[in-house]
C-alpha cells in the first residue's frame, strides 16, 4: 500500500526544504525539533525515497522530545569544572548512565527489582510483593493553568504506577510544590503573570480534588517558597503502589492485540510532550494542558487490577506525554505494530488523524491482550462502564504502521524512531564559588527571640497544616504515621516522614513503607553539589527519624532546571549529578527511578524568568515492624533531650542568613561517614524502643527543630546551648549554634530509665544531652557561658508558627 | 461450585470450605465509580469473622434479588460518581429508583445497613434515613462551614439516652474517630425533625470535646452540623449512617498516638463492625 494524502493528513514536501526552511518548519509546526534532528529526518526519508506525512513527523517529534527521550541528560556533554582558576574537563557520553544509574549498578542491591526501565522504580517489599515508586514533575502545565495542570499531575503519576509491570495498586501519593512568596506585592509581579496566591490556590486545589476523588492518600510533601518561582511554579507529584513480584515483567509478541481503555480522545493536550520540552512565553498554547477526570481513572484502576489477577492481559502502559504515539511506540519498539486510528473512541468528530495519535487526553491506558482473551477482557471492562476498544495489533515487521479508514498514513522503521536520533555534543561549565565564613554573629537575647519568631512565621518553616488537612491523607486506612504527628487529636505538627502499613493488600504483614523527601533549593544558588548532597542526606534523615533502616531505603531524583541549552546552567546540573553518584555510593542507597524537567523559563516581553536549580530527592524505605516507629512531638515531662551529630559553622544559604541578608557563609557539607553511622544507630535505638521522639534539624537549625517538637506536643522545653558539641570547639556564637543548618543532626527524646542503654549505643559518637522537657508553657534556650537567655511562652511562639494563611 | 469471594469468582471445591462459607455472616459492600473505602471496609468486616464481598452496583441492578444473599449491607466512603450535582446524589437516585423496593425490604427485615461518609450522604439523599419506610429525604449533609475538605480526628459523644442502635452496643460514651469530608454539615428539613430524632433515640453520635461536652467550635466541630450531629440511625436501630470513618480505626496503630482500647491491639472502629456481625449470628 502506498502512502497518499487524504483529507486530514497532508504529505509534507520535506525533501525540497533548505536548512533554513527546515528550521522554520519545525518552529511553525510546534515540533520542537532542532535543525540537526530535522536533517536526520530528511535523510531518512530521502533513503526511503518519499516525503513524510504530517503524522509521521509528529510521531518523531513526540518520540524525540526532551520529555520522552531525555536527550540532554543522555546525550554527549563536554563538561568543564573551574575552581580557583584551575580547570578540569570531563566528557560524558551519557550523563545519567555515568552518574545516577552507575551508582545503582555498582551498588547492585538485592532490593532493586526493576530500575530505570519501566514507568516506575520497583523495590522488594517482602518475598512475594514489591513496591513501585515514581515522582513526576508537571511544571509547564501548572505554569499555564494551575488547577488543571496540578490535577493531571497527580492523575499522570498514578497512571505511571498502574502502568508499571502489569499494574500496581496505588496506596499513597506525595506532592511537593515550589511557589513564589505569597506575601509579594502586586507591583513586583511581572505583567501578565498571576499572583502566587492565585497560583498556589489553584495548584493545591487541583492536587486535592484529584487525589481525594481517586482515593489515594497524599501522605508526604514539602512546600518551598522563593521568588525564583514567580512565573514558573513547580509541581512534583509522586505515587507508590504494591505489585506482586510475579507481575513485574511485561511480555509482548507479534499477533497480540492493542486495547485502549478509559477516557475518550479529544484535542486537549495536543503537543504536551513537545511543549514541556521548551521555554514558555505568553504565546504558549493553553490547549497543551489536559483536562482531568479522577472518577474515570478510578474506574480503570478498579477493573484493571481485577483483570490483572485473572491473567487477562500481558502488558500495560499509560498514555502520558505523547499520547498513543509514545505509549504504543514504546511497547512496540522490539516488534512493530499496526494501529487503526479511526477505531479510537473520540470525544467529538473532526479530529485529524495526527491529533488522535498524539493527543494527551487523560485517563487512558494501553493494554496488550492475547487473542484468546479478546472477549473476556471487553466484558469485564464493560461490566463497570469502562470503555475498552481494540485499536490495532503488534506485528513482527519492526515497523510502525498507522491506518485511517483503509488508508496508510505512516510506515516507519522502529529502529529509526527509537535509536536514530542524532547525538550532538553539548557544552557545559561550572565555576565552583569560594565560600567564606561570615563575620561572627553576636546577637542579644531579645534579637535572637525576634529572629526566631520571624523564622517560625516564614512560609518555608511555618505549619503546613492548612494544606495537609485538605488532603484525605488517611483514605485506605493504612497511613499509620500520618503527615501530621501528634500525641492527641487537638495538637499536631508536620513530621519528617509518613508510614504506610498496607494491611488490606498484603495480608498478615507487619511491614510498612516509609516515605520522605529532601529539598534544598537555597543551597543550589551557591553550590549545586552541596544542594544535591544535602537533599539526599535530608531525605534519608527524614526517613530514619520515624524508624527506617537506611539499608532498605531507595531514592528517586527529580531535576528541575532552567534552560540547559546554556552551558553554565547545564554545568550546574552536572555538578549536582556528580553529588548524586557520590552520595548514593557513600550511603549505599540506590536510585531507582527519576525524571527531569528542563527549560523552566518563561519570557515576558523579552524578559527572561528562569528558576533556581531544584533537585527533589524522594526516599522510600521498607520497615520490618510498623509498631517500631516514632513520631516527632515531645512525649513526657522530665524526659531528656539529646542532639546527635556535630554542629558546624554552616550558615551559608540558611534561613537565618536569608533574613539577616548576610551574603557569606559556608553551605552545609555532608559528612557522610559520620552521618551514616548515626542513622544506623538511630534505627537500632528505635527498634529497641529506647527513644520517645525524634526529629531532624533542617531549615532554621536546632532552634526551629526543638520548637517544632514543642509545638506539636504543647510541652515546654529547656535547652542549654553550651552543651551542644561544635566543631571547631568553642568557635561558634550562641546565635550560630542555634541557627546553623549543619547536616546529619537529630534531636531525640529519651526517658531517664533508658539513658544508660541509649548512651551505650552511641558510645564513641558525637552526641550530647542538651536539655529536658518541662511542665510549663515556655521554651527556653540558655547559655550561661555567654550570659544569654531566650525565653518565650510556648503559646506565643506557636502562634507565629501556626500563622493564618488565607488563600 | 463457583462462589464470588473478594470480588472475584473463585472455585470452591472443598466441602468443609463450602460449609464454612455458608455458615458465615455475609456482607455486601456496595461499590460504584468513585467508591474509595471499599477495601478497608471489607477488611474490617472480615476481621470480625464475616465474609465481605465488594459488589459493583451494575451486578446488583442486573440481579435485583442478589441483595438477599447477604446479611449486612455497607455503603462505604468515597466520591460516588465524583459527587457531581451534590455528594452522593447520583448513587442515591440510582439506588432509590432502581433498587429502592429491595433495599427498603432489606432494611425493614431488620438487616444491618451502614453508610459511612459518602455512604451516609447516599442514605440521606435516598431517604433510607431517618425512616426507611417512607424513603423520603428529610435532611442533608452539605458543605462544611470551613469551606474546605477536612481530614482530622474528632471526639464523638454517644447519646446517653437508651440507644437503640445495634451498631454501637458496648461502645463507651466517648470515642474518637477520623473524619474526612467536605460535605458533612448536617442540616434537617425543619426543627421538628430534630425533636423526633431525639424522642425516638435516633441520634447516635455528636461531635464533642475531650471531656464529652458537645463541641461548639471548629476544629473539634469539623463541619458546623446542626446539633453537632455526626451519626444517625432509624428508629429500629439497624440502619446507621455516620460521617466519621470507623474502618480507619480498627487497629490501635491507626490512631495518631497509637492509642489502644481495652489494652488490646484494636481500635473503636472494629467494635462497631463486630456489633453488626454478632447481631446477625
Amino acid at each position: 500500500m502506498i502512502i497518499k494524502s487524504i483529507v486530514g493528513c497532508k504529505i509534507i514536501k520535506l525533501l525540497n526544504l533548505s536548512y533554513k526552511q527546515l528550521n522554520e518548519f519545525s518552529r511553525s509546526m510546534n515540533l520542537s525539533l532542532s535543525l540537526l534532528e530535522m536533517i536526520k529526518i530528511k535523510s531518512y526519508f530521502k533513503k526511503i525515497a518519499r516525503n513524510p506525512t504530517d503524522i509521521e513527523l509528529e510521531t518523531i517529534a513526540q518520540t524525540w522530545s526532551e520529555h520522552c527521550k531525555h536527550k540532554t541528560l543522555t546525550g554527549i556533554i563536554k563538561y568543564t569544572e573551574k575552581k580557583n582558576g584551575r580547570k578540569k574537563i570531563r566528557v560524558f557520553n551519557n550523563l545519567l548512565k555515568e552518574t545516577i544509574f552507575r551508582a545503582t549498578i555498582e551498588l547492585n542491591k538485592k532490593q532493586c527489582l526493576s530500575v530505570f526501565k519501566d514507568n516506575a522504580g520497583v523495590v522488594e517489599f517482602d518475598h512475594k510483593n514489591a513496591v513501585a515508586f515514581k515522582v513526576e514533575t508537571h511544571n509547564h502545565p501548572a505554569a499555564l493553568e494551575p488547577y488543571g495542570g496540578a490535577a493531571t499531575g497527580i492523575g499522570g503519576v498514578v497512571r505511571d504506577i498502574l502502568g508499571v509491570g502489569l499494574g500496581a495498586k496505588p496506596v499513597a501519593a506525595t506532592s511537593v510544590f515550589c511557589f513564589a512568596n505569597l506575601d509579594i506585592k502586586k507591583s513586583q509581579i511581572p505583567t501578565g503573570a498571576c499572583h502566587p496566591k492565585r497560583i498556589a490556590k489553584g495548584i493545591i486545589s487541583g492536587v486535592r480534588d484529584y487525589g481525594n476523588k481517586i482515593g489515594i492518600p497524599i501522605v508526604n510533601g514539602a512546600t518551598c517558597f522563593d521568588d525564583g518561582y514567580i512565573v514558573n511554579p513547580l509541581v512534583f507529584c509522586g505515587a507508590i503502589g504494591i505489585i506482586p513480584q510475579k507481575r513485574i515483567e511485561k511480555k509482548i509478541c507479534a499477533g497480540d492485540l492493542i486495547l485502549i481503555v478509559g477516557g475518550k480522545t479529544g484535542r486537549d493536550g495536543v503537543h504536551g510532550a513537545t511543549f514541556s520540552s521548551i521555554n514558555l512565553d505568553q504565546q504558549s498554547n493553553i490547549n497543551a494542558v489536559q483536562i482531568g477526570n479522577p472518577i474515570v481513572e478510578k474506574k480503570i484502576l478498579d477493573v484493571m487490577l481485577k483483570a490483572r489477577d485473572l491473567n487477562f492481559y500481558k502488558a500495560v502502559t499509560d498514555c502520558g506525554a505523547g499520547g498513543l504515539s509514545s505509549a504504543i511506540g514504546e511497547l512496540a519498539e522490539q516488534t512493530g505494530a499496526v494501529v487503526y486510528l479511526d477505531k479510537v473512541p473520540v470525544k467529538y468528530s473532526g479530529l485529524r488523524p495526527w491529533e488522535i495519535w498524539i493527543s494527551e487526553s487523560q485517563e487512558r491506558m494501553v493494554i496488550v491482550v492475547e487473542r484468546k482473551n479478546k472477549k473476556k477482557i471487553i466484558k469485564i471492562f464493560n461490566e463497570e462502564n469502562v470503555e475498552a476498544t481494540f485499536i490495532g495489533e503488534f506485528t513482527n515487521s519492526k515497523k510502525l504502521v498507522l491506518m485511517y479508514k483503509n488508508n496508510m498514513l505512516a510506515n516507519m522503521d522502529m529502529f529509526f524512531i527509537h535509536k536514530d536520533l542524532p547525538k550532538p555534543v553539548r557544552y557545559a561549565s561550572y565555576t565552583i564559588k569560594n565560600e567564606q565564613v561570615q563575620e561572627p554573629i553576636k546577637l542579644h537575647s531579645f534579637e535572637i527571640l525576634k529572629l526566631l519568631k520571624y523564622l517560625l512565621a516564614d512560609l518555608n518553616i511555618c505549619s503546613k497544616e492548612w494544606i495537609i488537612r485538605q488532603y484525605d491523607h488517611e483514605v485506605q486506612g493504612q497511613t499509620i504515621i500520618k503527615p501530621l504527628h501528634g500525641n492527641t487529636i487537638e495538637t499536631s505538627g508536620h513530621g519528617d516522614a509518613s508510614v504506610i502499613f498496607p494491611y488490606t493488600i498484603v495480608k498478615a504483614t507487619k511491614k510498612g513503607i516509609v516515605l520522605s523527601n529532601g529539598l534544598n533549593p537555597r543551597y543550589g544558588k551557591i553550590n549545586t553539589y552541596k544542594m544535591a548532597a544535602s537533599a539526599i542526606e535530608e531525605s534519608l534523615r527524614n526517613a530514619v527519624s520515624v524508624g527506617a533502616d537506611i539499608d532498605k531505603i531507595s531514592i528517586l531524583d527529580n531535576f528541575c532546571w532552567g534552560d540547559t541549552d546554556k552551558s553554565k546552567i547545564l554545568g550546574s546540573l552536572i555538578y549536582a549529578a556528580k553529588a548524586c553518584y557520590d552520595m548514593s555510593k557513600a550511603f549505599c542507597v540506590p536510585f531507582i527511578s527519576g525524571k527531569d524537567s528542563l527549560h523552566n523559563e518563561y519570557f515576558i516581553d523579552k524578559n527572561k524568568y528562569s528558576i533556581p536549580p531544584v533537585l527533589l530527592i524522594s526516599a522510600i524505605g521498607i520497615i520490618n515492624d510498623v509498631t517500631k516507629t516514632v513520631t516527632m512531638p515531645f512525649k513526657k515531662e522530665n524526659n531528656k533531650i539529646y542532639i546527635l551529630g556535630v554542629t558546624r559553622n554552616e550558615l551559608g544559604g540558611s534561613m537565618f542568613t536569608k533574613f539577616k541578608n548576610i551574603k557569606n557563609g559556608i553551605i552545609p557539607v555532608v559528612y557522610y561517614a559520620e552521618s551514616k553511622i548515626i542513622m544506623k544507630k538511630i534505627y537500632e535505638t528505635i527498634s529497641k524502643n529506647l527513644i520517645e521522639s525524634c526529629h531532624d534539624c533542617s531549615d532554621g537549625g536546632l532552634a526551629v527543630a526543638v520548637s517544632e517538637m514543642s509545638f506539636a506536643s504543647n510541652k515546654g522545653v529547656k535547652i542549654n546551648i553550651d552543651t551542644v558539641k561544635t566543631e571547631p570547639k568553642d568557635s561558634l556564637t550562641v546565635t550560630e549554634i542555634m541557627f546553623s543548618e549543619s547536616n546529619g543532626r537529630f534531636i531525640v527524646e529519651v526517658k531517664p530509665e533508658n539513658e544508660f542503654k541509649f548512651k551505650k549505643i552511641f558510645k564513641n559518637l558525637i552526641f550530647s544531652e542538651i536539655g529536658y522537657i518541662i511542665n510549663e508553657d515556655v521554651i527556653i534556650f540558655e547559655s550561661k557561658k555567654h550570659k544569654l537567655k531566650v525565653k518565650e511562652k510556648l503559646s506565643v511562639l506557636s502562634n507565629f508558627w501556626r500563622r493564618n494563611i488565607n488563600l | 461450585m463457583y462462589f464470588p469471594i473478594f470480588g472475584v469468582e473463585i472455585l470452591i471445591y472443598d466441602d468443609i470450605l463450602l460449609r464454612n462459607y455458608m455458615k458465615k455472616i455475609k456482607v455486601l459492600i456496595l461499590r460504584t465509580a468513585g467508591t474509595n473505602c471499599d477495601y478497608e471496609t471489607q477488611f474490617a468486616f472480615e476481621l470480625c469473622g464475616a465474609i465481605a464481598e465488594r459488589i459493583h452496583i451494575n451486578l446488583l441492578i442486573e440481579n435485583r434479588n442478589k441483595i438477599f444473599d447477604y446479611n449486612i449491607l455497607a455503603l462505604p466512603g468515597g466520591f460516588s460518581y465524583g459527587d457531581d450535582i451534590a455528594s452522593g446524589k447520583i448513587l442515591a437516585n440510582e439506588l432509590k429508583y432502581k433498587l429502592g423496593d429491595k433495599i427498603k425490604k432489606f432494611a425493614l427485615n431488620g438487616n444491618p445497613i451502614i453508610g459511612i461518609c459518602n455512604g451516609f450522604q447516599v442514605l440521606s439523599k435516598m431517604g433510607l434515613l431517618p425512616n426507611p419506610k417512607i424513603l423520603k429525604q428529610s435532611f442533608t449533609l452539605t458543605y462544611n462551614d470551613s469551606g474546605k475538605f477536612e481530614c482530622r480526628w474528632v471526639y464523638l459523644k454517644k447519646e446517653k439516652v437508651k440507644n437503640c442502635c445495634i451498631w454501637v452496643r458496648n461502645i463507651p460514651n466517648l470515642i474518637s474517630l477520623p473524619v474526612a469530608h467536605s460535605e458533612g454539615k448536617f442540616i434537617p428539613i425543619n426543627n421538628k425533625l430534630i425533636d423526633i430524632l431525639t424522642k425516638k433515640n435516633q441520634i447516635v453520635f455528636r461531635y464533642s470535646t475531650k471531656n464529652g461536652n458537645v463541641a461548639l467550635s471548629y476544629p473539634l466541630s469539623p463541619n458546623g452540623s446542626v446539633g453537632q450531629i455526626a451519626g444517625l440511625c432509624n428508629d429500629n436501630g439497624n440502619v446507621f449512617g455516620l460521617m466519621p470513618h470507623p474502618e480507619r480505626y480498627i487497629f490501635a496503630l491507626q490512631h495518631p498516638a497509637k492509642a489502644k482500647i481495652n489494652n488490646d491491639e484494636y481500635g473503636w472502629g472494629k467494635l462497631i463492625f463486630q456489633n453488626a456481625v454478632d447481631f446477625m449470628k
